[in-house]
C-alpha cells in the first residue's frame, strides 16, 4: 500500500487510524474488509477503485479476525470499564456478547416466521451485531436514535421488546414502538430521509440547551454533556441527497449528532462500488466532519469510536461521520435473493470475520466465556425466541376501522366523513356470514 | 382591539412575531430570512429580535429545511419554514409527503409534528420560471396535510397563527399578488375569536351563482361579482381560506341555493382543487343543479414566460364567461371555461 502525505482529517480518531496504518498495511486485513479495495465486488462499473489508499481508510480494529486482542491506547481508553480485565469489566463484555448473540437468534427466528407465513417480510440484520450492538452500547437513555429498517440490534438494546420489532413485518402497524419510550424513531423506510431528522432533533437538543431548558450533564464521565443523536443510514444512503444535506446542516451548525454509516458492502444488489469509487470514510472531510472508518465486525472497537464520537457531540465539538465496514449475511430482505448477484466465496470470506465468533474467541482465550457461559446465553436467546415466536403468532390484527386513525392530530372533515362512509358499507356485512369488526375511535378521522 | 393598516406581508410577520412571542418553541427557518428578511421582507426584523438560534438562516437545501424541520418538532418545536418560492419546494416533495405529512399516523398518534411551511405561491407578477406556479392540489392529495391559502392581511395574521398553532403539518399558500395589498389587521386577535382554520367564508352573498375561490383570486371573483351585479345577475363569492380539508358544507349550502357554481383557481385543472369541488357539488347536490358545474382555472401547461402568464392567469373576463355559462347565456364551449359534458 503506498503511504501518501496529510489525511486532512482532525479528529483524534483519524489520527489512530494514521497511526496504525503503519502496522496494518503489514497485515492481511484492511484492504480486504475495505469494500472498495477488494475484488469482491465483479461486474461494477465503479468509478474506480481508491488510486491511492489514505491512512484513515485502514479502518480501526482492536480484535482481529482470530479475537486477538491488539492495544491502540487512542481507543482502549474508552473501553475501561468493558475490558480492563476487572469483574465489572468481564460482565459488560459478557452482557455484549449475550446482547449480540440474542440479536443474531432473533433475527433467525424472524426469518423462520416469515419463510413460515407469519411475517410479511423480514430484513436480516445477520453480520451486522457488532455494528448495532457495539454503537448502541454507547449512547446514553436520553440520547435519541434515527435509524433504517435494518437496525434490529439497536432498537433492542434501546429497550424495544423482541415482539415489538416484528409488529411493522407482521404487517399490522407502521410502527411497533412509541418512540419517545425508547428515545428512538421507528424504522425509515425512505433511503437516508432519517439523517435529516437527525440533524433537525440535534439541533432541538441545542436550541433546549441554549433556552436553559435541559442542562448539560456534569457527572465527571465521558458521557458528560448534551444529549446526542446517532443517526444510522447504510451504505446505499450515501448517494441520497437527504444524507449529503445532513452533512451539510450539520456541519453548518455543529450540531450533537454521529452520523453513523454501517456499509455492509451491499445495497440489494448493487455493491458499494457503485456508490462510491472511494471508501466512505472520504466523503466527511469535504462536508468538514470528522470522519473514521471502523471495522464494524469489532465490536470493541466500534464501541469506542463510537463513545468518542458522542463525547465530541456532547462537548460542543460538533457532529462526526463513522463508517462501520461490516457484511450483510444475508439477503437484503426475505424477498430477495443474493445468489443472483454474489458469489457465496464472497460470504465465506465474510464468514471468516464474523463479528460474533470474533467476540466470543476472544473471551474463551481470556477464560471470560466458559462452556457453561456459552450455554446459558444459548439458553437465554432461545427463550427470547420462543417468547418471541409466541408473541408474535397472538398478535392480532387491528379492526379496521383503525386504519382512519391518527392521520391527523386533529379533527378533519374529510378524513372523519370517509370514516363514516366505510363504517357504513362495513355495517352492511354484519347480517351476513362476514365477521368484520369495526371498532377504531369512533366518528373520527383523529386523536380527538 | 386595535387594528392597524398593513400589507400581508407585514401582517405575515406581525403573525410570526406574535406566535413566537406567545410560544418559545416556535423557530422560524429558511433562506434569506434572517438578514434580508426574507426575498419579500415576511420575517424582516425578527432575526434582530429573536435572534439567529430562532430564525435561522439555512443552506440552500430545500429538503434539507423540510428534513430538519421534521426533527425539531419530533424535539418538541414548533418549525414554520419558509420556501422561497412555490417551484423550490419539489425537492422537499419527500420529506413533505412521506415524512412530515404521514408521521403522526405512522406512529400511531405518538408522534406530532407541528410544522408549518410557508409557501409564496402563484404569478401575475412577471416572475422567472419556477417563480409562479400554483402546487396546491399535490399537498391537498397528500393524506396528514392541512392546506390553507390566505387572501386578505386579517387571514394572513391569524391564519398563519392558527397553523402554527395546529399539531398537525400546515402548507400555508401566501400569493404573491397579494403581498403589498393593505388592510386593517388586528394582529393580537386571539384565536379563539376567528374562524376555524378549516373553515370557507362567505365573502360577498348572492343568489343566482356560487363562485367559489381562494388566494389571490378572491380579489379576481369580487370584481366579476360587481360586474355581473351590473347586468342583474346576483354572485355570491365563496373563498374556501381552507384547501385540506375542504368546507364541503359552506359550498353545498350556497349551491342548494344557487343551483349553479363555478370554481376558480390559477393551479392546472386536471386533478386540481376545482376538479374535488365540482364533484363533491355534483354528488351532493346534483337535484339542484341548474347547470353543469363550470371550472375556470390555469391551463394544463407548464407556466408561461411573463409576457405570456395573461393567457394563464384567470381574469375577470374569463370568470365573466363562466358566470354567462351556467346561466345559460353563452354556448358551452365558450372560451376559457372547460367545455362541459
Amino acid at each position: 500500500m503506498p503511504s501518501t502525505m496529510g489525511s486532512t482529517s482532525r479528529d483524534d480518531l483519524s489520527r489512530a487510524g494514521a497511526a496504525r496504518a503503519e502496522t496494518a498495511s503489514g497485515t492481511t486485513d484492511g484492504t480486504t474488509t475495505d469494500g472498495t479495495n477488494g475484488s469482491t465486488n465483479p461486474g461494477t462499473t465503479a468509478a474506480g477503485t481508491a488510486s491511492t489508499a489514505r491512512p484513515g481508510d485502514i479502518p480501526l480494529r482492536l480484535l482481529d479476525e482470530k479475537g486477538v486482542r491488539h492495544p491502540d491506547p487512542a481507543l482502549d481508553r474508552w473501553l475501561t470499564d468493558v475490558d480492563a480485565g476487572t469483574g465489572d469489566a468481564r460482565a459488560a463484555l459478557l452482557a455484549l456478547y449475550e446482547e449480540m448473540v440474542v440479536a443474531r437468534r432473533i433475527d433467525a427466528e424472524a426469518t423462520a416466521l416469515q419463510r413460515q407465513g407469519e411475517l410479511a417480510l423480514w430484513p436480516p440484520l445477520q453480520g451486522q451485531e457488532a455494528a448495532q450492538v457495539g454503537s448502541a452500547a454507547a449512547l446514553r437513555t436520553d440520547d435519541f436514535v434515527f435509524s433504517s429498517y435494518r437496525e434490529h440490534a439497536v432498537a433492542r438494546k434501546r429497550g424495544v421488546a423482541p415482539v415489538d420489532l416484528l409488529r411493522v413485518w407482521r404487517g399490522i402497524t407502521a410502527s411497533g414502538w412509541d418512540p419517545y419510550a425508547v428515545n428512538m424513531a421507528t424504522p425509515q423506510v425512505i433511503i437516508g430521509a432519517q439523517a435529516l431528522h437527525g440533524v433537525g432533533y440535534a439541533l432541538g437538543i441545542q436550541a433546549d440547551v441554549e433556552r436553559g431548558v435541559v442542562e448539560p450533564r456534569q457527572d465527571g464521565t465521558d458521557d458528560d454533556g448534551t444529549a446526542a443523536v446517532v443517526a444510522y443510514v447504510g451504505d446505499g444512503a450515501m448517494s441520497q441527497g437527504d444524507v449529503n444535506e445532513a452533512f451539510v446542516f450539520a456541519a453548518t451548525w455543529q450540531v450533537p449528532l454521529v452520523l453513523f454509516c454501517q456499509n455492509n458492502q451491499w445495497a440489494i444488489s448493487e455493491p458499494v462500488t457503485l456508490q462510491s469509487g472511494v471508501p466512505l470514510v472520504r466523503r466527511a472531510d469535504g462536508f468538514g466532519v470528522p470522519g473514521v472508518r471502523v471495522d464494524g465486525n469489532d465490536v470493541l472497537a466500534v464501541l469506542a469510536v463510537t463513545r468518542e464520537a458522542l463525547h465530541r457531540a456532547r462537548t460542543g465539538g460538533g457532529p462526526t461521520f463513522v463508517e462501520a465496514v461490516t457484511y450483510r449475511m444475508g439477503p437484503h430482505t426475505t424477498a430477495d435473493d443474493p445468489t443472483r448477484y454474489r458469489d457465496a466465496s464472497e460470504l465465506d470470506a465474510w464468514a471468516e470475520r464474523d463479528p460474533v465468533a470474533r467476540l466470543a474467541a476472544y473471551l474463551r482465550a481470556g477464560g471470560l466465556l466458559t462452556d457453561d457461559d456459552e450455554a446459558r446465553v444459548r439458553a437465554a436467546a432461545d427463550a427470547v425466541a420462543a417468547e418471541l415466536r409466541a408473541g408474535v403468532v397472538a398478535l392480532e390484527d387491528p379492526p379496521p376501522l383503525s386504519v382512519f386513525d391518527h392521520v391527523y392530530a386533529g379533527p378533519h372533515a374529510t378524513v372523519a366523513a370517509e370514516r363514516a362512509e366505510h363504517a357504513a358499507y362495513l355495517a352492511g356485512f354484519a347480517d351476513t356470514d362476514t365477521d368484520i369488526t369495526t371498532g377504531g375511535d369512533a366518528g373520527q378521522g383523529a386523536d380527538r | 382591539m386595535t387594528t392597524q393598516t398593513l400589507t400581508l406581508a407585514k401582517a405575515l410577520g406581525a403573525g410570526l412575531r406574535r406566535a413566537m412571542t406567545d410560544d418559545p418553541t416556535v423557530m422560524v427557518l429558511g433562506e434569506d430570512i434572517g438578514r434580508l428578511g426574507g426575498v419579500y421582507r415576511v420575517t424582516d426584523g425578527l432575526q434582530a429580535e429573536f435572534g439567529p438560534r430562532r430564525v435561522v438562516d439555512t443552506p440552500l437545501a430545500e429538503s434539507g429545511i423540510l428534513g430538519t424541520a421534521v426533527g425539531l418538532a419530533y424535539r418538541g418545536y414548533r418549525p414554520v419554514v419558509e420556501i422561497q418560492f412555490d417551484g423550490f419546494v419539489y425537492v422537499a416533495f419527500d420529506q413533505i409527503v412521506s415524512q412530515l405529512a404521514k408521521m403522526h399516523a405512522r406512529t400511531n398518534g405518538k408522534v406530532k409534528l407541528p410544522v408549518t411551511i410557508r409557501i409564496p405561491v402563484a404569478g401575475g407578477i412577471g416572475a422567472a420560471e419556477h417563480h409562479s406556479e400554483s402546487p396546491e392540489a399535490y399537498f391537498v392529495h397528500t393524506a396528514g396535510l392541512r392546506v390553507v391559502s390566505v387572501s386578505n392581511p386579517q387571514d394572513a395574521s391569524t391564519v398563519l397563527r392558527q397553523a402554527i398553532a395546529c399539531d398537525d403539518p400546515v402548507v400555508f399558500f401566501e400569493p404573491k399578488r397579494l403581498y403589498h395589498v393593505k388592510g386593517e389587521v388586528d394582529a393580537d386577535l386571539p384565536l379563539d375569536d376567528a374562524p376555524p382554520m378549516g373553515t370557507a367564508r362567505v365573502v360577498r352573498p348572492g343568489d343566482d351563482v356560487t363562485l367559489v375561490t381562494f388566494g389571490s383570486h378572491v380579489a379576481t371573483a369580487l370584481d366579476a361579482a360587481t360586474a355581473a351585479s351590473d347586468e342583474g345577475v346576483s354572485v355570491e363569492v365563496i373563498d374556501l381560506r381552507s384547501l385540506s380539508p375542504i368546507d364541503h358544507d359552506t359550498i353545498a349550502a350556497s349551491v342548494r341555493r344557487t343551483g349553479r357554481l363555478v370554481v376558480l383557481h390559477e393551479g392546472p385543472r386536471q386533478a386540481g382543487v376545482g376538479a374535488e369541488i365540482a364533484t363533491s357539488v355534483t354528488e351532493r347536490c346534483f337535484d339542484f343543479l341548474e347547470a353543469p358545474p363550470a371550472r375556470v382555472t390555469g391551463y394544463d401547461i407548464p407556466y408561461p414566460p411573463a409576457k405570456l402568464e395573461g393567457n394563464q392567469v384567470p381574469d375577470l373576463d374569463r370568470v365573466l364567461v363562466a358566470v354567462d355559462r351556467v346561466l345559460g347565456r353563452v354556448p358551452a364551449s365558450g372560451a376559457g371555461v372547460e367545455v362541459g359534458a
